[in-house]
């Protein structure tokens, strides 16, 4: 689909359709510029369309240069595999568009995003309680994101209401932020009547560090390291989208030989976090062998990693225009070695399990997530592949993937049982995967190249290990980053684990939370 | 329980020997150090590990330490799910202005005697988070600090050097 024809599909449902601009910047990339009057119906529209939840709905402050705000809104077209984006100007004085919440409710955070770090209002959005800054804390009237924004000024502090749930016998349970287990911190409050939740409420943000503004002025260079430590346990995934992103931007070239290396981390990255999960659910229902086995064999993935690269989290291996690390024929034979023996642990693994009436019973419908509600959240990855949303980057866009016949997971059920069985086939699959990539390499090839910085704007794009890591950028002549959006795909998914969760009782909740795995710190940026 | 019974005697033990460069073996550093432990806290190290904006790898780490093949547990340390049962504070990340009061309420809920650890170089001094808005002063600021392990995260090997050779000495 060029773009040509997406205009037309829109004009033939919104006939007064008028773009200001059409751009096709990168054969994967579609721009159209609008007018703020049809934002709103544009976006429901391409939604309709495209079949696609909001990917990201961000603003940018662009008041220095040109004396305006920028609201971008960028979709999906698994169908072309493009991304589609959608943006408008808004006056520098008192901002503020129509909100999209009402129709695409997988916009409705985006916009509470930007109401608490652009001052830009979302009119008539149902809830504007602010996500990460929280109330307690941050004072009213200080919008970090904008570009004079230098420190925060005093000003009114505020308490966050939660949601009520009233009527007789209704309990309130909260939990957090510091909890019992070694993990993130994330407020979980809880609505019970009797045993099953009636109602939870997440509250995140605990883990906010400010990385779109420390993005802003660095050197792309620099910032590269910074992009790994956004989500621990997807460094990979968020530095490969970040340089993809650089990369569009220069036109450069990478070598195939550093394209499978990078598949490869992006693989190994998803078998030990998969592994890990498995296990996971493995502890949350006190099953405690197979656990302990599923630790071993993260370990063991984690070593492989470290073998490989020096780092067990693939951690300073990315670069912009390639890779650090070539995988030379002894690197080769190590990996494949270990790889059959992690294959082999694995599928014992997943016979203690599935042979356990017990564990099986535990993960059977519980913690279901229903197709509809999934599409309306745009909940993405395994989450949203286990409750029949079949969205893989990895199947649509134009990748070594496609070449090695990459097949993607589906389940239709959404209960723990599904998620479960997403990683077991993804495992399974990116072995072989991996198996594929290595046989394609040889040894003594170029694994980088030097990249011209340029001026611009791209979509760095990844599956990585959870579902869509996403990074929009702009930087300018000197290769300074202008704006840096980042979509963990932790951001909506959190929304996700709080409808699975209804009609289960509280302990069930650690084993529904497993089975999501979702990322404090990638969701709070 | 046949794949279990069956893994169970493959895998035999995986347990790992760690080097803490000391002149005596590990397994006899183990148990001297699971006395000296005993002598000084009553039974056992008990550790409350607190994230105040980590990205997760120390966790992960953290994890991995208590895993069969590390097994801190060994030594007599354990992790615990509360405060109050904890001798020791185990902090990751630099400190987000919403985790600060979450830190030093935890830190008050715990009996003396107390000491605090810092794990990974976000909790020394912010990391690459340093300048953000949201990011409060560093943790040895706010409560004092007695031991800080560096590494970006620390492998599950540093971790537990770090922790004994800090209670051994």
């Amino acid at each position: 689909m060029d773009s040509t024809e997406i205009i037309t599909r829109i004009k033939n449902k919104l006939p007064g359709f008028d773009a200001l601009s059409i751009a096709q910047n990168y054969p994967d990339e579609i721009c159209i510029k609008i007018s703020p009057q049809i934002f709103k119906d544009t976006c429901y529209v391409l939604h309709k369309i495209l079949l696609s939840p909001v990917m990201m709905l961000f603003a940018c402050d662009e008041r220095k240069t040109a004396s305006k705000f920028v609201i971008n809104s960028v979709f999906v077209s698994l169908k072309s595999g493009q991304w589609v984006t959608v943006s408008m100007d808004l006056p520098q004085e008192n901002p503020s568009f129509d909100s999209l919440a009402k129709t695409i409710h997988s916009a409705g955070l985006f916009e509470r995003e930007i109401y608490e770090m652009f001052g830009i209002e979302p009119k008539g959005h149902p809830d504007l309680r602010r996500l990460r800054l929280h109330d307690e804390v941050w004072p009213q009237g200080n919008y970090p994101l904008r570009k004079d924004f230098k420190q925060a000024c005093e000003g009114n502090l505020n308490e966050y209401k939660f949601n009520r749930v009233e009527g007789d016998g209704i309990f309130e349970v909260s939990v957090g932020p510091v909890h019992a287990g070694i993990i993130g911190p994330g407020h979980f409050r809880f609505s019970v009547a009797g045993e099953p939740i009636v109602n939870l409420e997440i509250r995140l943000g605990f883990t906010h560090r400010g990385v779109e503004k420390l993005f802003e002025d660095k050197n792309c260079f620099v910032a590269m390291r910074l992009s790994e430590c956004i989500s621990g346990d997807s460094s990979f995934a968020h530095s490969l989208s970040f340089v993809q992103a650089i990369e569009k931007i220069c036109g450069s070239v990478i070598p195939a030989q550093a394209v499978y290396i990078r598949a490869i981390f992006l693989e190994l990255e998803r078998l030990y976090n998969h592994v890990n999960d498995i296990g996971g659910m493995a502890v949350d229902v006190g099953f405690s062998f197979p656990a302990a086995y599923a630790s071993v064999l993260k370990e063991a993935i984690l070593q492989l990693n470290y073998n490989l690269t020096g780092s067990r989290y693939l951690k300073k291996i990315n670069v912009v225009g390639g890779i650090l690390i070539d995988i030379d024929d002894a690197k080769k034979q190590l990996l494949l070695k270990s790889l059959e023996n992690i294959k082999q642990d694995f599928n014992e693994l997943v016979k203690m399990l599935y042979s356990s009436v017990s564990f099986m019973d535990r993960v059977d419908s519980t913690g279901v997530l229903r197709k509809k509600t999934a599409e309306d959240l745009g909940v993405v990855g395994i989450a949203g592949r286990a409750s029949g949303i079949p969205l893989d980057l990895r199947k649509y866009f134009p990748s070594v993937y496609k070449e090695a016949k990459f097949k993607m997971a589906i389940q239709e059920s959404g209960d723990v049982l599904a998620r479960l069985r997403i990683r077991i086939f993804e495992f399974t699959e990116s072995c072989r995967l991996i198996d594929e990539f290595t046989q394609k390499l040889s040894e003594g090839q170029k694994i980088s190249v030097t990249p011209e910085l340029k001026e611009g704007v791209a979509l760095g794009y990844q599956e990585g290990w959870r579902g869509p890591v996403l990074y929009w950028l702009k930087i300018d002549s000197a290769g300074l980053i202008q704006r840096c959006k980042i979509v963990d795909p932790s951001f909506n998914n959190w929304q996700g684990l709080s409808y699975a969760v209804l009609g289960n009782i509280i302990p069930d909740f650690p084993l529904c939370n497993k089975s999501f795995d979702l990322s404090y710190s990638g969701n709070d940026l | 329980m046949i794949h279990i019974l069956k893994n169970r005697i493959l895998k035999g033990i995986v347990t790992r020997h760690i080097d803490l460069g000391l002149p005596i073996e590990i397994n006899a550093a183990g148990s001297e150090l699971k006395i000296l432990i005993q002598k000084r806290f009553g039974r056992s190290l008990n550790i409350r590990e607190v994230d105040t904006g980590s990205c997760g790898a120390c966790e992960s780490e953290i994890i991995s330490a208590n895993n069969p093949i590390y097994d801190l547990q060994r030594f007599g340390i354990n992790f615990v799910a509360s405060p109050r049962h904890a001798d020791a504070l185990l902090v990751t990340g630099p400190v987000s202005k919403n985790m600060l009061i979450a830190l030093k309420k935890t830190y008050d809920a715990m009996p003396e005697p107390k000491f605090v650890i810092t794990c990974g170089d976000c909790a020394l001094d912010g990391g690459p988070f340093k300048d953000s808005y949201y990011v409060e002063k560093k943790v040895k600021d706010i409560i004092p600090v007695v031991l800080h392990i560096p590494g970006c995260p620390p492998s599950p090997t540093n971790i537990i050097q770090s922790l004994l050779s800090f209670l051994i000495n």
